[in-house]
């Protein structure tokens, strides 16, 4: 087992294209370390780096002390989970679980043994026989996380392994690879471009945009207090409302007169954006104290919350309301503020300040 | 041998139609239309199969028989001796100029196939797997060199093999053939490589192997149905390939088949039943070999048609 240091990595396809600026990382050892962004933020590049499959155009990979730009592959001792499996599709699943440990020539006897141990923490005793084309996507899935895991490596890769699987499979599966790691103990890097995939899993969280670091931290951190516009607009669903604000008479105020306690240290007093959590809002009736007046433009019914979007002042934002509250379409109501103070942002460096 | 093809897949979309549909009704209709269908494609198929049938029966008659008019359509002497002037010399001293004309045939077009796939199943595994500097526009100049028909480019050709001393010589053939070929050979097998996720690759390098072993024992053997496919394709177009052979070779020692049996004709008088026997010998292997991969073409043409 160990950690993974990635420094000052940068990589540059030959047809020109950067996946990755300039990037450095720290996993350390037993973590499940998420990496987060949209398609195209270099995310799964970076991992592929890791692996080996890709070859950085500068910067260090270490893994557990050691340098590894230079080995292949099959010599930096990780295992690595892909999105669509790549089981081999003329082996059965204990040959596919196996196969590792043959390419290393363990003896038989042995491989028999570990083949049974995985398929046992994943439940797969029942499907040994079978070939891929007679497993279900997740039963293929827990497959190759069998064979990653059969080898003991030092890290585990996974690259948007639950993607291919139906929603609610892919509970279940997040459930057990948790489960899976915190048992085993092993650090593991895990690619998704799904924030609740992230926020579930992640011991820490990397939230990566066009090649570059947007912040890292613990879910919890990444929820409260995201590092840049980019992060408040990415974790969270439905995601934070980001409100203009300036300060006035010790308060923030947006235009639409919702008045917000700011934050400890602010220095500056304008083009301020501040992040507001639809939770940290509450509709009310217009006649509620420091309420401003506001009025319904939609609302999600979703069984265990209400989202409404509500209008104030011309800009809308999202409330998330219990599901007994009662607000008809259109109708006038007063919006206030409930939460502690929210994180301030610069306008234009989209920074955090506050 | 686009008529192959084509015959294949009407079959098939022939077969598609003729479910029996349910009820009476629809399906009085249905039979009617399966009718209608059955003899349509017996017209088309007598118009598309006559000529063979003609060069068949011509290379079965006597030579009378060839100039009888009316036709002899169905009572003529079957005769082989056209096939056997095809291989033998007509005194009986030894191999004819024809078979030998097939010999150089068969070792040029299966040379020049084995080169082009030998050369054009890595690059397009390449071209497939990695990504390069401007491959868009590589794959596309790869490709414009079959923009221009054969005769256009013959004359330069000819000069420059003629410098080289590749004029009149069968490794010429083999290499204008294998250059013709590789660009249809990348095109296509770059097709049937993108279908293989490059996923099995590379958790095969992770569990231990280099990228070589793992092209070679998972994806290689996923390609075969490909191969054969894009292989046959290339080895009938070098096979029937007539304007380079009879600019490039002068001599019958050298000569492939199509233009020694269209030396046949011209002279005084000409043995039209030794044209067509020599003819349908020259078709067999070509008509043979599609057949027994008629499905592997089918997938070919139509790969692409259907997103992953």
């Amino acid at each position: 087992m160990a950690g993974i240091e990635i420094t000052e990595l940068h990589k540059r396809f030959p047809d020109g294209t950067v996946a990755v600026e300039k990037l450095d990382l720290s996993m350390r050892d037993g973590e499940l370390f998420v990496m987060l962004g949209p398609s195209g933020c270099g995310k799964t590049t970076t991992l592929r780096s890791i692996a080996g499959l890709e070859r950085q155009t500068s910067g260090d990979i270490r893994i557990g002390h050691r340098l590894v730009n230079d080995l292949p592959p099959a010599e930096r001792d990780i295992a690595m989970v892909f999105q669509f499996y790549a089981l081999y599709p003329h082996l059965r699943a204990k040959d596919n679980i196996a196969f590792p440990l043959r390419a290393e020539g363990t003896p038989e006897a042995e491989v028999k043994e570990r083949v049974a141990e995985a398929a046992r923490m994943l439940r797969l005793e029942a499907l040994l026989e079978r070939r891929p084309n007679q497993l279900s996507g997740g039963e293929q899935q827990r497959v190759a996380l069998a064979r990653a895991l059969i080898r003991q490596p030092l890290a585990f890769l996974m690259d948007e392994p639950l993607t291919n699987l139906d929603a609610e499979l892919r509970a279940d599966m997040r459930t057990s690879i948790k489960h899976l790691q915190q048992r085993l103990g092993t650090t593991m890097v895990y690619v998704t471009h799904d924030q609740l995939e992230a926020m579930s899993l992640g011991d820490r969280i990397a939230i990566l945009n066009k090649g570059r670091l947007e912040q890292v931290g613990t879910p919890l951190e990444v929820y409260n207090r995201p590092a840049s516009l980019f992060c408040a607009g990415f974790i969270g669903s439905p995601p934070m409302n980001l409100l203009p604000v300036e300060v006035s008479e010790g308060r923030l105020r947006t235009p639409g007169g919702l008045s917000l306690v700011p934050p400890g240290g602010l220095s500056t007093r304008q083009g301020l954006v501040a992040g507001v959590r639809p939770e940290q809002l509450e509709v009310t009736t217009p006649d509620a104290g420091d309420a401003v007046p506001a009025r319904i433009v939609s609302e999600e019914v979703l069984g265990d919350e209400i989202i409404y979007v509500v209008s104030a002042g011309g800009a809308d934002v999202r409330v998330r309301m219990p599901p007994t509250s009662r607000f008809g379409l259109d109708a006038p109501v007063g919006l206030r503020h409930t939460g502690s103070p929210p994180p301030v942002y610069d306008a234009t460096s989209e920074r955090l300040v506050a | 041998m686009a008529l192959h093809i084509d015959e294949t897949v009407a079959a098939e979309a022939g077969a598609g139609h003729a479910d029996p549909p349910r009820g009476p009704q629809r399906r009085r209709r249905g039979t009617l239309r399966t009718w209608v269908e059955i003899v349509a494609l017996a017209a088309i198929a007598v118009v598309m199969l006559f000529p063979v049938v003609w060069m068949l029966e011509t290379s079965l008659k006597e030579g009378r028989d060839v100039y009888a008019v009316p036709a002899k359509i169905l009572s003529f002497d079957v005769t082989l001796d056209h096939y056997k002037d095809v291989f033998v010399q007509r005194d009986g001293s030894g191999t004819s100029d024809l078979a030998v004309s097939f010999k150089n045939s068969i070792i040029v077009a299966g040379t020049s196939t084995l080169l082009a796939t030998l050369l054009g199943v890595p690059a397009a595994w390449a071209y497939s797997r990695f990504r390069m500097k401007a491959k868009k526009d590589q794959l596309f100049f790869i490709l414009s060199t079959r923009f221009m028909p054969p005769v256009v480019v013959v004359i330069p050709i000819f000069l420059m093999y003629r410098d080289l001393g590749l004029l009149n010589t069968k490794l010429g053939l083999i290499l204008i053939y294998a250059a013709f070929n590789l660009p249809f050979t990348i095109w296509m097998m770059k097709g049937f490589v993108d279908e293989v996720p490059a996923e099995y690759e590379e958790a095969a390098m992770l569990d231990g192997y280099s990228r070589f072993e793992a092209f070679w024992r998972y994806t290689l053997p996923l390609l075969v149905p490909g191969i054969a496919a894009t292989a046959v394709f290339a080895l009938i177009f070098s096979w029937n390939e007539f304007v380079f052979a009879i600019f490039l070779t002068s001599s019958d020692s050298v000569r492939t088949a199509p233009p020694a049996i269209a030396g046949l004709i011209g002279g005084t008088t000409i043995d039209w039943g030794l044209v067509a026997a020599s003819a349908m010998v020259f078709a067999a292997p070509v008509l043979l070999f599609a057949f027994l991969v008629r499905k592997h073409l089918v997938a070919g043409v139509t790969l692409g048609a259907v997103r992953r």
